[in-house]
């Protein structure tokens, strides 16, 4: 979002604009780049808009220390060196019983507590301006989001060990290749097949975790062309390590052609394609997939593409009911050994199983999407009633508005960020805007 | 991938079996030289008749000095064992470039990571931080003993049981490939079905009884055992960072225990409380975990925050800058350490409020920080600062620990955490605190109280040696992760394709070689000051011009500690008796009410480790009878009334004798 | 150098003002002086552990997997009569100990022995609803719901098998040594154990079982 002057005088905005300015900034970098000249430290000199203010406040809040800890260094080596026992200078100034200073002891306290109310006051506002979840108002410095920004959807699946990103829009799937136009904004919807891990392209923005049932969202933008390395940043067993993908950023006609190369090679991906990739390997080379089958993605967050499980939204919408009752308490069935990814079972267990479907695969997708819609509905009325939800994100502008007045009366909650920490969230199976 | 993991389990031998042993030299020879090494011990052991001995005075003790220092010991041979997984990590990730899969496989590489984490923070921090405090407190609040003196031994042996169940995953089955918080869905049974996590989970139970007890025993003995005078404003410094982490360990092993029974019931019942279906939650698990885990950390510093002051103001000669301020620091950080758990986890998605809400908490915890390391600067502001080892060694932690703390408020910031979180940048922030802070800290306490514990000092020539190889090595180790950290790579890599990061790994190596120097040099201080002891003696049992009450006594300290209680008038105690012309009374003694020794620690310690052993190789039988045989053992245990005895006053009058002669010669030498 | 010394302690001096160093008789910490402290802090450590275990009930008791609910599931009627033998063993426990102070070793025993009674007739009936749950198919393993329920109970009940046991032993160290200051101090942890174990089950019975029955 571009500065305006219209900005409300929050006590927060000075220190904002100090951190975005453009003065600052250069200024800001140049002791660490000079010391680290040499080496390619990505984090310090991304190529996307998200990663560059996570690395503006970085930098911010490193100089803000710096104010007290380098006096501190200094005082140290100062004082061990003037008072040592062998420095006949000082031993007039010897006071074994001096030990208190109310004004030295306001000093203190005062210093640091000071350093950390201003930097409180920037994360506050830099955690809610840079939450994952919230959609991007620009896409570079000077350059806001505008309707004419159609954000790429990409869905990622972490799977045992290597990464599966699906493009509705153009109906592909890759496997460890991951491409996207410069200066669009990105939409990331991302889960895992089993355990978790963490997505994370250093060049383009900060990492979230993935997690089996669970959607986790990254909006990102890429500003510059190139190649840049992603991959897990949470270790997730045996192939961790080789859990790489290549990440291109490319003008939009390099996209079109990527995408149309992607068409052109390879299988569909449907359900029994998805449950053979799901299988443990490493190593695995970049695979093309030419098509997909609608709503995998979903059935991966909800944890039923193997046929006949029981989706979690589902199982989520009958539990919030209150159950089943009792003749549900054997609606499972066994868990065929060697048919997925689990490994081992509890030796007191009662055996892997799985809730079955209570209705036909397409009576449960139908289902789970209403479910989830009526959710959505409701969670927007309840969070404007919500007065907390109303103070989150205090003083901030709300995305996609020029000024610190949001458009319309009521920002939406999502919009500003308060996820609350939910459990096991089934995800919300209609893609927003 | 499935097949291999199906095993067989027999009702005798449950899944133990001959595959067991791991088919790898690197084991096959550590191994032998274990045997060996052991098997000449023992040999030794058994000519010079120290069975006897060892039992008697050391197993069974109850004395609280004794358990310190078996407390020390135990962390020092594990640390052995946690520096060489060090080693290993670092060689493997220095060559593993260019499609190189270095010397180590995942399932190898995978088990040292963790090994590495989880023996340097419960079996090597936690011992050692243990031992300190078993051994100062007492000394310094001028008791006898602690409050529950069997307890102590009690909880000792479980301690090292935890410990020797960690080291026999390496030689029988594998330990956990999960990380040293084991975090599910991983550790759960479906992606970690074999005994690595069962061993990790029981070695972590069998030592978190014990160090829960000696957490309660130490709080008991603070509130109830001080000298008389001694108001909860005229402890010593260090006596108030324990208590602290005393009750931090009271108000979070708890948890930890209940989290990792949680995790068992999903492994061995099938039970959902952290699998992904049937309506289990990790998330919940990483929560749980964490809401041990920071507090942890400060159960890890604060005693060394003590034993830093203790350290300023001696050889400075002067008293503590701000002790009231002191505490009430020490205090904030023991309340504001439960309020900012999930910043381990920013990246999980909580949203932005509570992100920040935990980020601001976090930075909060460093002003009464802030505030510490003022205190001690300006204790040495118009001091005369002797620079004795422990106070090159604190000087060193200052500046180490300031970079440490700076960068622990970079990662407390959300954003910026989403860009450092689980990098090589978080690896080097929190070894420049454990080891600039709680490592340098714990070296600082061994060469201050070595004179007391022992009677002689530590070679100053060869601390020195390991002093700056520890110190330099530190950095050349350490600050390439920063370097790394900054260029996107993360943690618990095994393999690399960026050639660019290899020089960095290079050097990193080599600090951890400078370091190695370090402890060799250290173990020779150690060597060459028994050997000079007689050159080394410290006879006045105060041999720092100290200041706290425990350099009132003889080094090493008789039994009973004190023959007559202290009155208490100032915290400085010794300093103010000193100052005042204190005179050391020389008759009318009393005999001496002191606690028995007991062998039932032992006893019950080995049997849990058993019965953890059984549980872990599913040997039902074996499980159920060490676990009858715990009941049984504990309750015999209280069929036993006598618990005490009288050290008559002849020999108190003997022991107080010896000592003011030999404190009359060294008043004659001059 | 300066004089300016720490005040003395006006409770500790001589006749002529000077601090005393040495109190005028030893302090006496008698064997067990710290054992109600230290017996306190145990229970609070074992009180977060039911914390905690409420918590995860709070967090995943709603998960059903799609099966049974607690209404479906439980039986106020049972739990009502569990949850009186629980209370009648405390008041039966507090009777022993009015015996204790009194000195009478038979009464204490019977008090104690009744005791010992209601808390087995408490395990007998958790065992059954256990029993019927399991054969219902309503296992630990069937949903989070049922494995939270399962452990949280569960856990209650063996602390309550261990009182037993530890009531047990007690009445025949009383029996052998009578109400010795080290038998009268063991009845009074196992005493406030015992409370403790109630208080946490009226936790249990108001969250898990009345609580239940309105999801």
């Amino acid at each position: 979002m571009a500065m305006t002057e219209t900005l409300p005088a929050t006590p927060a905005n000075p220190v904002r604009r100090a951190l975005r300015s453009r003065l600052l900034r250069p200024l800001a970098l140049a002791p660490l780049m000079a010391a680290l000249s040499g080496c390619e430290a990505i984090v310090l000199a991304p190529a996307g808009d998200i990663a560059i203010q996570q690395r503006d406040l970085l930098v911010f809040s490193v100089l803000l220390m710096l104010l007290v800890i380098v006096p501190v260094m200094a005082l140290t080596v100062y004082f061990a060196w003037k008072y040592r026992a062998s420095n006949k200078q000082t031993e007039e100034e010897y006071s074994p019983d001096w030990d208190h200073s109310t004004h030295l002891e306001l000093v203190i306290w005062a210093v640091p507590l000071l350093i950390i109310i201003c930097l409180g006051a920037v994360t506050w506002t830099g955690t809610h301006l840079l939450d994952p979840y919230r959609p991007l108002d620009r896409i570079k410095d000077g350059e806001a989001v505008s309707e004419a920004h159609k954000p790429l959807q990409v869905e990622v699946v972490a799977l045992d060990w290597k990464w599966l990103f699906i493009y509705p829009e153009y109906g592909i799937a890759t496997v460890n290749e991951l491409a996207a136009p410069v200066d669009r904004p990105i939409r990331f919807h991302i889960t895992s097949s089993g355990v978790m891990n963490s997505f994370y392209v250093p060049a383009l923005a900060g990492q979230i975790y993935a997690m089996p049932g669970m959607e986790t969202k990254l909006h990102a933008v890429i500003n510059r062309p190139g190649e840049y390395t992603g991959f897990s940043a949470n270790y997730s067993g045996d192939g961790f390590s080789n859990m790489r993908f290549a990440f291109y950023g490319m003008d939009d006609e390099a996209f079109n052609q990527w995408v149309a190369k992607v068409r052109a090679g390879g299988s569909a991906l449907d359900r029994d394609a998805y449950l053979e990739l799901e299988r443990p390997s490493e190593k695995v080379p970049v695979i093309y997939y030419s098509g997909i089958e609608p709503q995998l993605f979903d059935a991966v967050v909800n944890m039923c593409v193997q046929p006949g499980k029981m989706c979690m939204g589902e199982m989520m919408d009958i539990d919030r009911k209150g159950g089943l009752g009792v003749d549900a308490i054997r609606n499972t069935l066994p868990l065929v050994y060697d048919k997925y990814h689990r490994r081992g079972i509890a030796v007191f267990g009662s055996g892997e199983s799985y809730v079955m479907q209570v209705c036909t695969p397409l009576e449960a997708e139908r289902a789970a999407v209403e479910a989830s819609m009526r959710r959505q509905a409701n969670a927007e009325v309840l969070d404007r009633a919500n007065p907390f939800n109303r103070l989150t994100g205090a003083a901030l502008a709300a995305p996609g508005t020029r000024s610190g007045v949001p458009q319309g009366s009521t920002v939406k909650a999502e919009q500003v960020g308060f996820q609350p920490l939910t459990v096991g969230a089934a995800r919300a199976s209609v893609s927003q805007s | 991938m499935a097949s291999e993991t199906i095993v067989e389990t027999s009702p005798l031998l449950g899944r133990l079996s001959w595959a067991a042993i791991p088919a790898d030299p690197i084991v096959h020879v550590t191994f032998a030289v274990v045997v060996v090494g052991g098997l000449g011990m023992l040999a030794l052991l058994t000519k010079y008749k120290l069975w006897g001995y060892l039992w008697k005075e050391w197993f069974t003790t109850v004395d609280h000095k004794k358990i310190g220092i078996m407390y020390m010991i135990l962390g020092l041979v594990m640390f052995l064992r946690g520096f060489a997984d060090a080693v290993m990590m670092r060689i493997q990730q220095a060559m593993a470039f260019g499609g190189s899969e270095g010397y180590l496989n995942a399932h190898h590489y995978d088990q040292i990571f963790t090994a590495h984490g989880v023996i340097m923070i419960f079996f090597v921090a936690m011992p050692m931080i243990t031992g300190l405090m078993n051994y100062l407190v007492p000394l310094q609040i001028g008791a006898r003993d602690v409050s529950f003196p069997f307890l102590n031994n009690f909880s000792f042996w479980m301690t090292t049981g935890g410990a020797i169940m960690v080291m026999a995953s390496l030689f029988v089955g594998e330990f956990a490939r999960t990380g040293w918080l084991a975090y599910p869905p991983l550790s759960g049974i479906a992606y970690s079905p074999g005994v690595g996590v069962d061993y990790y989970i029981w070695a972590l139970q069998v030592a978190g009884v014990g160090t829960t007890l000696s957490g309660i025993n130490l709080i008991a003995t603070i509130v109830k055992m001080r000298a008389p005078g001694m108001g909860m404003m005229k402890m010593p410094v260090f006596t108030w960072t324990s208590l602290c982490a005393n009750v931090l360990i009271v108000a979070s092993f708890p948890i930890l225990t209940a989290t990792l029974v949680l995790l068992s019931a999903d492994r061995y019942v099938g039970t959902n409380f952290f699998t992904n279906d049937f309506g289990g939650n990790p998330m919940m698990y990483v929560n749980l975990i964490w809401i041990w885990g920071h507090p942890e950390v400060y159960i890890l510093i604060l005693p060394l925050f003590g034993v830093f002051s203790e350290v300023a103001s001696t050889f400075s000669g002067k008293r503590l800058f701000g002790y009231t301020s002191m505490v009430y620091a020490t205090v904030c950080i023991t309340i504001l350490s439960y309020l900012v758990w999930l910043h381990h986890f920013f990246t999980m998605g909580s949203g932005a409020s509570v992100n920040s809400f935990f980020g601001i908490t976090t930075m909060i915890i460093s002003i009464p920080t802030g505030a510490k390391i003022f205190n001690w600067l300006f204790t040495m502001y118009r001091g005369r600062i002797k620079f004795e080892l422990p106070m090159m060694w604190l000087i060193a932690f200052m500046l180490t620990f300031v970079i440490g703390g700076m960068t622990g408020v970079m990662l407390a910031v959300p954003p910026a955490d989403f860009v450092l979180h689980n990098s090589l940048f978080l690896i080097a922030h929190f070894h420049n605190v454990i080891i600039g802070g709680v490592l340098f800290g714990l070296f600082a306490a061994i060469n201050y109280w070595w004179p007391k514990a022992f009677g002689f000092k530590l070679d100053k020539k060869w601390g020195l040696v390991s002093f700056w190889c520890w110190v330099v090595g530190f950095w050349v180790a350490f600050a390439p992760l920063y370097v790394l950290g900054f260029m996107g790579v993360t943690r618990r890599m095994r393999v690399f394709d960026d050639p660019s990061y290899q020089i960095w790994f290079i050097i990193a190596a080599i600090g951890v070689a400078i370091i190695a120097c370090g402890i060799f040099a250290m173990l020779v201080q150690f060597a060459i000051s028994i050997i000079n002891r007689d050159k080394l003696r410290d006879v006045s049992g105060d041999p720092w011009n100290g200041r706290t009450l425990e350099w009132a006594t003889s080094s090493p300290p008789p039994a009973y500690n004190f023959a007559k209680t202290p009155v208490i008038h100032d915290s400085d105690s010794w300093a103010d008796m000193k100052s005042r012309g204190y005179v050391r009374p020389t008759k009318g003694f009393d005999a001496i009410h002191m606690p028995s020794n007991t062998g039932t620690g032992v006893i019950l310690s080995a049997l849990s480790m058993v019965c953890g052993l059984a549980l872990i190789w599913y040997i039902w039988w074996l499980a159920a009878a060490s676990f009858l045989a715990i009941i049984v053992v504990a309750i015999a245990h209280t069929f036993n009334y006598r618990r005490d005895y009288y050290i008559p006053v002849e020999e108190v009058e003997a022991t107080e004798e010896a000592r003011t002669v030999a404190l009359a010669q060294l008043q004659a030498k001059g | 150098m300066s004089a300016v010394q720490a005040p003395i302690n006006p409770d500790y001096v001589d006749a002529e003002g000077k601090p005393l160093w040495h109190p005028v008789s030893e302090p006496h910490h008698p064997e067990g002086s710290s054992t109600m402290l230290g017996f306190w802090m145990y229970l609070m450590s074992d009180c977060l552990i039911f914390a905690m275990l409420f918590a995860v009930y709070a967090v995943i008791g709603g998960n059903y997997a799609g099966a049974v609910g607690p209404h479906h599931l439980f039986d106020l009627n049972l739990i009502a009569v569990n949850t009186a033998m629980l209370l009648f063993s405390s008041i039966t426990y507090g009777f022993a100990m009015l015996a204790m102070m009194k000195g009478k070793i038979t009464q204490t025993l019977v008090w104690l022995g009744v005791t010992g009674l209601f808390g087995l007739a408490f395990l007998g009936i958790e065992l059954y609803e256990f029993n019927h749950l399991i054969h219902l198919g309503a296992t630990p393993q069937r949903s989070g719901f049922l494995s939270a329920f399962f452990l949280l109970v569960g856990t209650h009940g063996l602390h309550v098998t261990f009182g037993i046991i530890w009531l047990v032993t007690l009445m025949v160290q009383v029996k052998m040594k009578g109400l010795i200051p080290a038998n009268k101090r063991r009845l009074m942890c196992l005493s406030m154990f015992w409370h403790f174990l109630d208080v946490i089950w009226i936790g249990v019975f108001t969250f898990v079982y009345l609580m239940g029955m309105l999801r």
